[in-house]
């Protein structure tokens, strides 16, 4: 399984030089295996995603609808492929349907070309609590703890197990991250997986005014990743107003306090991670 | 076991914040969560208890009506709505730990989740005198 990370901001895009190494784009990652291919959200990353000139489907996992991560959905050409099966699966609501949802973003005046009009042969899937498969890949999705519908992915491959939960505030309530597993959002996505990339935007003393926003601190996100025993994590979501420089320091300031027995490393554009 | 939906982890993490006694039961009415308050009433810890079966907890209280004749389970809100789904309030007695009976009022709704399943069920006791 090949994981292509090609956005990892948070909330709004960002650019410049300062940003350069982290990468300014919002969520998106692409997952392969066996030329098979999931694009995961469809942040400003997405403009970014190209798929070898043989595939003629591919499959958008939308955690949520977000700007930050359906904004890059109008650019991705394969949309405008008519040869091109394109599948989007995105969280189910309970009053409107994904389709509905995402032509909101997807229609003037906020884009100019309307869903029914994308060249491409397109199927879109409500998703809840629920196990699909797509090529070699078995998928769960589960609702987590995010304002709005939103949903995190658990990605089996044919021998390796990749949890994606880009914004998700597992540590929401009075105590912070329970320890008892049942009771923690996402615990079953998460649990023993061979990677893991998920939601650090805060520090806590940030994370405390910010409670309830849907998103987590990294010392909550390393808690949670060590709950779930990973083999690696990956923090992501990064705070649109953190400079290269500055994601560095708070890295170095929470290695110092926390060292869990994995691989822990900040999310960057353009990482590309084999997994067995 | 499989971690509980996130409507029900939210459920206890609103009656971990709230000082009015709360205890919320999956669909077939075991006890999965009780909050601080509720201990008064039960007499025991969530962190010593943990979950507790229907046929355990549901034999701590003892509801009387109006003439201090048992209650039958079907006439508690909580029952009702286990088996309805639908939200119930009733005001009653129970006998309480020191032998004493206690008005209360009850007020049970059901957890209806986002993909319109029927995940559990919350009861939250009012003392009277607060009403």
């Amino acid at each position: 399984m090949r994981i292509s990370v090609k956005g990892v901001r948070g909330s709004i895009p960002t650019s410049g030089a300062d940003t350069s190494y982290y990468g300014g784009n919002t969520s998106c990652t692409v997952v392969s295996e066996k030329d098979c291919f999931l694009v995961l959200d469809g942040g400003s990353g997405m403009q970014k995603v190209t798929l070898p000139a043989a595939v003629k489907r591919v499959d958008i996992l939308l955690t949520h609808l977000h700007l930050d991560h359906i904004q890059g959905l109008g650019f991705f050409s394969s949309l405008f492929n008519p040869a091109m099966e394109v599948h989007i699966w995105g969280p189910a609501s309970a009053t409107q349907s994904l389709h509905s949802r995402l032509s909101r973003y997807l229609s003037p005046p906020l884009f100019p070309v309307l869903i029914r009009d994308l060249p491409c042969q397109l199927t879109l899937h409500d998703i809840a609590n629920s196990v699909f498969e797509i090529g070699p890949f078995t998928i769960s999705s589960r609702f987590v703890i995010h304002p709005g519908p939103t949903v995190g992915f658990r990605i089996s491959g044919q021998r390796s197990v990749f949890a994606y939960l880009p914004d998700h505030e597992p540590a929401l309530g009075l105590t912070g991250l329970l320890k008892d597993t049942k009771w923690i959002s996402g615990f079953d996505l998460a649990s023993d997986a061979d990677l893991l990339m998920h939601d650090a935007q805060y520090t806590t003393p940030e994370y405390n005014n910010k409670i309830g926003w849907g998103h987590s601190s990294m010392e909550d996100a390393i808690q949670f990743a060590s709950l779930a025993t990973v083999r690696h994590f990956l923090l992501t979501h990064h705070d649109p107003s953190r400079t290269d420089e500055l994601l560095n320091e708070m890295f170095a300031d929470i290695q110092k306090k926390i060292s869990p027995p994995f691989p822990i490393e900040l999310a960057r554009e353009g990482m590309e991670i084999e997994l067995p | 076991m499989a971690s509980y939906e996130i409507e029900i982890i939210l459920n206890r993490q609103l009656a971990d914040c709230l000082s009015i006694p709360v205890f919320i039961t999956d669909t077939t009415g075991n006890l999965i969560f009780y909050n601080d308050p509720a201990e008064m009433i039960l007499g025991t810890r969530f962190e010593e208890t943990g979950e507790m079966k229907v046929e355990t907890w549901s034999t701590i209280f003892k509801p009387l009506d109006d003439h201090k004749a048992p209650l039958p389970p079907e006439q508690l809100p909580l029952v009702k709505t286990l088996n309805d789904q639908h939200p119930h309030h009733k005001t009653f007695w129970i006998e309480s730990l020191k032998g004493t009976a206690e008005k209360i009022s009850v007020t049970s709704y059901p957890i209806i989740g986002r993909a319109g399943k029927f995940l559990g069920a919350v009861a939250i006791f009012w003392e009277t005198k607060d009403l």
